[in-house]
């Protein structure tokens, strides 16, 4: 690495290596049997230069390849952007947790018998569904240095859960699934089968819901698949400073219903998208993007923040590329209905807990819609059963802006969103029949 | 820099020694360049280069899979996916025989070797033709080429090194007006040929004016319609309704599924045939050998609206009786292969699109792709434009519009196919974490009868 930075400093006025190293363990079921075993090894290095004012990039995993990862990053310099950012000196970095060694010592062995139990305990409750099931540990080693002296350097463990159960009879199918991960070793199968089993429960009953509008309550998992992908896309500093966030221009103002508030915080102990520092080496903050439904900042890497003139938030975040404005991890705060409360509100009305292809439409614009992939009709304050051909459209902006209720427990989607249930007023729903 | 020809020849002597019942490996070389705009700038550009490798062994029906990018002790990845299959294994190793074969495809075509300077001019060019609209918000633009080298080799003796190349554009205008943003998109590919992505000048205009133009289209009510696809959009719809359905891993292990599809059974009217054919020359989809050294081949899936075959690796072959089709791909080295698609299409047929549009009432005319999901029987799709059909005669343009059907009636419910079949190149496929793997889908226009369409 101090030699890909010395190589690079010969031709450019700044540079930045990055390098990350990663090396997973996935164990997979198939047809609630254990399948196949995996070890991945990857190591890559990327390197960011500022020449003649310019930014050059340039990647690798050919550890032998240095010469030509400095030459390429130098050509793509001639037509790079003018850098606008300068890279961060040395610093000191917030202590978060996000290695456990606990989680890179669980063996194999555990890990198979950590997804039999899991696959035991669904199977158990319906017998003739057939699961696909994942046990995964990943421990990952990030180094960063710049020649303004900046230097950072992480392990990070990450251990998953996830299953993924259909159960087929006739021609009629449900898709049933979740998934947990953490920077500790998850040992409780049991906690990711009881979300299956319940989903299995609901689902006993078909029921059928009128084309029109309706009263609707996103379960958490359903919150992560309707809302968030517009959400992503409207507190991304770069859309809001390209002008295409419809939110941009309403800093400080009251877009969304006082209930809600929404963060994002990478300083959580133990979650998966946790971390020190992000890709950049700017130190990890917590930063609100609603308070009580006013638009309260936005997401920034080095050079967004710098073209907008406000400072990074230490979202800088790489996807195989230059570094860009992402999330870590969002948290909605909890409100004060529990969700049985919410239920027994609702006359006729819709729970989306699985919403398949809402990232599709224009979410930039804020519009949602989709095939509700698991979801249960409420009737005089009881969910009945699960409905199916079912299409809910709408906009985020439109239903955040007044919400009946927002759940008094939050939960975790994936590790990476913690949530309450959301109960909105009406939602579009068409359906065939 | 790494030789993976010299880890090839001693890869290929060290998976002779070891007891399992099958082992392969694959070694990979790959470059990249892309280029990216937002709004009037660049984003950014960049090359990367990437070496890596897999060894994958089957030891008594359990798999072991490693990968890495460090080619030091190449017998100890090899004993480590030999144990890791060990562990799995409990019943006997079934794999589809094929004959070992040792070849080598070469491609002429290597556009990540065309100076940076020329893909940034043409890009210029189109983003300056997309910044003549007036009311636009923003932009976007990704360009991206690549060329990679595989060996792949295994303990029966095939020892196959292909090279294939791959180029990406996508473009998308964004405006907005009063709050509103609406955007339009374009997204087109090519095996390597730069030509395919330079003549698009008049299609990025009107996918400009187009997004402006949604601005003030009204959004579609929400229910059953009679819709019409365009090529570009049925071609999505033969993927996500009925291909990934087809791909026998979904369905080798599970008997209820294999009970509903049983060969022989009715899908469609007589004139619905759906194909995956990675044989055709030339397409993003298209390859010699698959990533299990399998020769690729022409697979109906639907003809005459009956089932009739689906797309197999060398183990669901064998698992369900059938012959290989050399469906089984990867990525790249980080992932075993598993059954995907590679170019998909409906046949044509005889209706011309006035025949197709002449007799609906009210119905909805969707075009172009903006995105595809599945979840085995229902599906959802969305159209990138979207028009009303009233008394036989295209009408007011509507903003972008997602179908959902289940494919059990959906199918059914396709009544007229058209008789010019396109080949859209612009798209890509993800399954698993899969993604994009560059494919190809086709079809004529085609019309479906009390499609659900989302709405307000």
């Amino acid at each position: 690495m101090e030699d890909i930075l010395a190589q690079a400093k010969r031709v450019a006025e700044e540079a930045e290596v990055f390098l990350v190293s990663a090396e997973e363990t996935p164990v997979q079921f198939e047809a609630n049997r254990l399948k196949r075993i995996q070890s991945k090894q990857n190591t890559s290095v990327a390197l960011r230069i500022i020449k003649e004012g310019r930014i050059g990039y340039a990647s690798t995993t050919d550890p032998g390849d240095t010469r030509r990862l400095v030459a390429s990053a130098a050509e793509t310099a001639r037509f790079g952007i003018q850098a606008r950012f300068e890279l961060p000196p040395k610093t000191t970095y917030p202590r978060i947790k996000v290695f456990d060694p606990d989680t890179e010592s669980v063996p194999i062995e555990k890990m198979i018998e950590l997804g039999e139990e899991l696959i035991a305990l669904i199977t158990e409750y319906t017998p003739d569904i057939v699961c696909e099931a994942m046990v995964t540990k990943d421990i990952i080693s990030l180094r960063l240095m710049n020649s303004g002296g900046g230097q950072a350097s992480y392990r990070k463990s990450i251990f998953s859960l996830s299953i993924w159960g259909s159960l087929i009879r006739g021609t009629d199918m449900l898709f049933v699934g979740e998934i947990q991960s953490s920077c500790n070793p998850l040992t409780q199968p049991k906690e990711v089968a009881d979300v299956v089993i319940q989903q299995l429960e609901l689902a006993k009953n078909r029921a059928s819901v009128p084309t029109g509008q309706l009263p609707v309550i996103l379960t958490p998992r359903g919150v992560a698949s309707a809302l968030i992908p517009s959400l992503m896309m409207a507190f991304n500093g770069k859309i809001v400073l390209e002008g295409a966030s419809p939110i941009g221009n309403r800093l400080g103002q009251k877009v969304f219903d006082p209930k809600l508030w929404l963060c994002d915080d990478p300083t959580i102990a133990y979650r998966p998208n946790s971390r020190p520092c992000d890709d950049e080496g700017i130190p990890s903050q917590r930063t609100p993007l609603i308070e009580g439904g006013k638009v309260a900042n936005f997401l920034y890497d080095l050079q967004t923040a710098a073209l907008a003139h406000t400072r990074s938030t230490g979202n800088g975040s790489r996807n195989g590329g230059l570094p860009t404005p992402s999330p870590t991890t969002l948290v909605i705060a909890p409100g004060k209905t529990t969700f049985d409360e919410m239920v027994s509100d609702i006359k006729e009305g819709l729970v989306i807990e699985q919403l398949m292809g809402a990232e599709q439409g224009n979410i930039l614009g804020g519009d949602f819609s989709g095939n509700v992939l698991l979801g249960f009709k409420v009737e005089s304050g009881k969910i009945v059963g699960r409905v199916k051909d079912t299409m809910v459209s709408g906009n985020i902006y439109q239903l955040l802006k007044q919400i009946t209720a927002i759940g008094s427990k939050s939960e975790w989607v994936g590790g990476f969103i913690h949530t309450p249930p959301i109960y909105c007023p009406s939602l579009s729903v068409a359906t065939k029949g | 820099m790494t030789d993976i020809e010299a880890i090839g020849r001693q890869l290929a002597d060290i998976v002779k020694r070891y007891s399992a019942d099958y082992i392969e490996a694959h070694l990979e070389q790959s470059q990249r360049s892309y280029i990216t705009y937002r709004g009037r700038e660049l984003e950014s550009i960049g090359q990367a280069t990437a070496i890596g490798g897999n060894v994958r062994a089957l030891v008594r029906g359990g798999w072991g899979f490693v990968s890495f990018n460090e080619p030091g002790d190449l017998p100890g990845k090899v004993e480590l996916a030999v144990r890791q299959a060990g562990l799995v294994g409990r019943e006997e190793s079934k794999l589809a025989p094929v004959q070992p074969i040792v070849d080598t495809v070469s491609t002429d075509k290597n556009p990540t070797t065309k100076p940076l300077a020329g893909k940034k001019q043409l890009l210029d060019e189109y983003n300056e033709i997309i910044w003549r609209t007036p009311k636009l918000q923003t932009s976007t633009i990704a360009y991206s080429d690549s060329h990679k080298r595989v060996i792949f080799l295994s303990s029966a003796g095939s020892y196959i090194v292909q090279e294939r190349s791959d180029i990406n554009l996508r473009l998308s205008a964004v405006a907005a007006e009063d709050g509103k943003v609406q955007q339009a998109g374009l997204s087109i590919g090519s095996a390597g040929d730069f030509k395919a992505i330079s003549g698009l000048r008049q299609q990025v205009e009107q996918m400009a004016r187009r997004a402006v133009e949604l601005l003030s289209s009204p959004q579609v009510k929400g229910g059953e319609y009679t819709v019409v696809l365009d090529p570009v959009l049925a071609g999505v719809f033969a993927h996500e309704a009925f291909g990934h359905l087809s791909e026998a891993d979904f369905v080798y292990e599970n008997d209820r599924l294999r009970q509903i599809m049983v060969l022989g059974r009715r899908f469609g009217s007589k004139e619905l045939s759906i194909v995956d054919n990675a044989a055709i020359p030339g397409l993003r989809g298209s390859y010699k050998y698959d990533d299990e050294g399998v020769p690729a081949t022409k697979t109906y899936l639907i003809r005459e609206g009956k089932l009739v075959g689906r797309l197999h690796s060398r183990e669901t072959a064998a698992k369900m009786g059938e012959k290989p089709t050399g469906n089984a791909r990867a990525i790249n080295y980080h992932y075993p292969p598993i059954v995907r698609m590679t170019n998909t299409y409906i046949e044509p047929g005889e209706a011309s699109f006035d025949d197709i549009i002449g007799d609906i009432k009210e119905g909805v005319y969707a075009k172009n792709w903006f995105g595809g999901t599945t979840a085995m029987e229902m599906f959802t799709f969305s159209a990138g434009e979207a028009y009303m059909i009233r008394n036989g005669r295209l009408a007011e343009a509507l903003r972008p519009v997602v179908l959902s059907g289940n494919v059990f009636t959906t199918l059914n419910n396709l009544d007229a196919i058209g008789n010019d079949l396109e080949m859209n190149q612009g798209g890509g496929c993800g399954k698993g974490a899969q993604m994009p793997l560059p494919v190809s889908n086709g079809s004529p226009h085609i019309r479906i009868k009390k499609c659900l369409v989302g709405g307000r």
